[in-house]
């Protein structure tokens, strides 16, 4: 059996999407830059795909940059708007649980003379907006908060947040990219100048993501080159991928109510046969302000890489928070940030369930699960520490 | 990221477990790290008749744990002192950069092992002598 239970790193390409996206391969190839019909024929097609991604957010199509990935839409929102603002101020607020793609660009800041303040969060990951009133100043150009955390699922109150940038004349930036495919977006409503969403995590293609820039927001470019993106974004526009993306954003939102209850329910049958038949075992995260796809736990005394490694074998595809699977040796940041105790977090797993997913799989999952906490239990002296050696589930 | 061999010891280790009443006794590192190592050993005459583990960390010191104890069992305790990480690294066919910290560990588990028995072996000829002198 073959299960993947690790959607807040990718999905799988729905097949109407790939159906949608496959002539712009072939046939439909024309650079949407170039006058000629073909070109014509493209950008007509570029005109489409960003009219319905507005649409759902609820912005003007000019109002849409499409870029590379969700990364690149982080780092141009983030870089781009400090270094324009610069004049104004040199400081920029972020929070402790932002991905990668925010917090190294925030280090990139600081490395060119720019003050970075990580807002703490509380121990289900929430940012308060308390917090964000103590640390906002006059020099503040920028908040960047993300919508969705990827490790827990913890939503964030981004409208209070956003009033309070606004309230202290900085603009405010979310990365939305786990946000969807399973929450109602509207940028007017969340308050947000500027918004990251990323096209592989809601069923659509690699390799392209967005960035709403709100009219009579300055930015500085990231990418320089020719005028594509209203010569904001250079670089030939990738018509596969953002015909991708718009389709792909319009079938999650259709679907979004029957898909959100059926994973809902995956999730909080595996959650409960987790916390009822493994001992010692934590839930990270906020039950009440979450996305209904993801589960984050710690098992106590063993390590995450074991963990991932030996469900591996048994064909179950989730991810470890912790240390070692992806090469570097620290912790999770944001359980880390969360509270959780540095022995603790070296074994947790983020399991994120997706529509295709079954009861059968969540089971098979949990069996699986308990049999490899079991293996590495009987193996750690922690463990036999703790219980004297008796390991009974 | 991982060769077959490490895999292959990783899935299927080989004396996990603890000696009652080991002759030595080794644990090193700390649970912040994310790796602890537990050594015992049985030995008669100076020789390892006998060795088990119990580690929490990585697939990587699981697989050397395992390794080293097979590699020690056999070696008179000299020969096990001289066993370096590396030995067991080259046993495994290699690890991956960010993962030969946790070889030492192995090395590290049995030296403070051996240490331990040299000292328990210390104090029973002074108990011995105690005894003699009564």
């Amino acid at each position: 059996m073959k299960v993947y239970i690790d959607h807040a790193a990718t999905t799988p390409c729905d097949k109407r999407v790939v159906d949608a996206m496959l002539p712009y391969f072939t046939n439909d190839f024309g650079n949407a830059d170039s006058q000629h019909l073909f070109g014509r024929d493209t950008a007509k097609a570029v005109a489409e795909a960003r009219a319905t991604v507005a649409k759902i957010i609820g912005c003007n199509p000019n109002e849409l940059y499409f870029t590379g990935s969700g990364t690149e839409s982080d780092n141009w929102a983030l870089k781009g708007v400090a270094l324009h603002k610069k004049d104004k101020g040199n400081h920029v607020i972020i929070s402790a649980i932002e991905h990668h793609a925010i917090l190294t660009a925030a280090e990139w800041l600081e490395r060119n003379g720019f003050r970075v303040t990580r807002l703490p969060v509380d121990n289900t990951g929430l940012v308060s907006v308390a917090d964000l009133e103590k640390a906002i100043d006059e020099q503040t150009t920028i908040v960047s908060i993300m919508y969705v955390n990827n490790e827990v699922g913890t939503i964030q109150p981004i409208k209070e947040l956003a009033e309070v940038a606004h309230k202290h004349g900085a603009l405010f930036h979310s990365d939305c990219v786990q946000a969807m495919p399973y929450m109602k977006i509207d940028v007017k409503e969340l308050g947000v100048d500027l918004l990251t969403l990323s096209g592989h995590k809601f069923y659509g293609p690699k390799g392209v993501g967005a960035l709403y820039i709100r009219n009579g927001v300055k930015i500085d470019k990231l990418i320089c080159g020719g005028g594509q993106e209203r010569s904001q974004r250079g670089g030939t526009t990738n018509t596969p991928a953002v015909v991708g993306m718009a389709c792909a954003l319009e079938i999650s939102q259709q679907e979004m109510e029957h898909n959100n209850e059926h994973i809902a329910n995956l999730r909080d049958h595996f959650v409960s046969r987790v916390m009822s038949e493994i001992p010692y075992v934590r839930f990270n995260g906020n039950r009440e302000h979450c996305v209904p796809s993801i589960a984050n736990f710690s098992f106590e005394f063993v390590e995450g890489e074991g963990i991932l490694m030996l469900m591996d074998f048994n064909g179950i595809a989730v991810s470890s928070g912790s240390a070692c699977s992806s090469g570097s040796l620290d912790p999770s940041h944001v359980l880390l940030a969360m509270g959780v105790p540095i022995e603790v977090s070296h074994g947790s797993i983020r399991f994120s369930f997706g529509k295709d997913n079954t009861l059968e799989e969540v089971d098979y999952t949990v069996d699986k699960l308990k049999d490899t906490i079991g293996k590495l239990r009987e193996m750690s002296p922690l463990f036999n520490l703790k219980t004297g050696g008796t390991y009974n589930v | 990221m991982y060769n077959q061999k490490v895999l292959e010891a990783f899935a299927h280790p080989q004396n996990v477990g603890e000696i009652e009443n080991p002759d030595g006794e080794g644990t090193v590192g700390n649970a912040t790290c994310g790796d602890i190592m537990k050594i015992t050993l049985r030995i008669i005459d100076d020789k390892i008749v006998d060795a088990k583990f119990q580690t929490f960390g990585c697939a990587a010191a699981i697989a050397t744990s395992s390794t080293a104890t097979q590699m020690v069992i056999g070696m008179t305790v000299d020969e096990a002192l001289k066993l370096t990480n590396a030995r067991v690294v080259e046993e495994l066919e290699g690890l991956p950069p960010q993962k030969i910290h946790c070889s030492v560990l192995a090395e590290e588990a049995i030296k403070k092992a051996i240490e331990d028995y040299r000292a328990k072996k210390e104090n029973k000829q002074i108990d011995k002598k105690k005894i003699d002198y009564v």
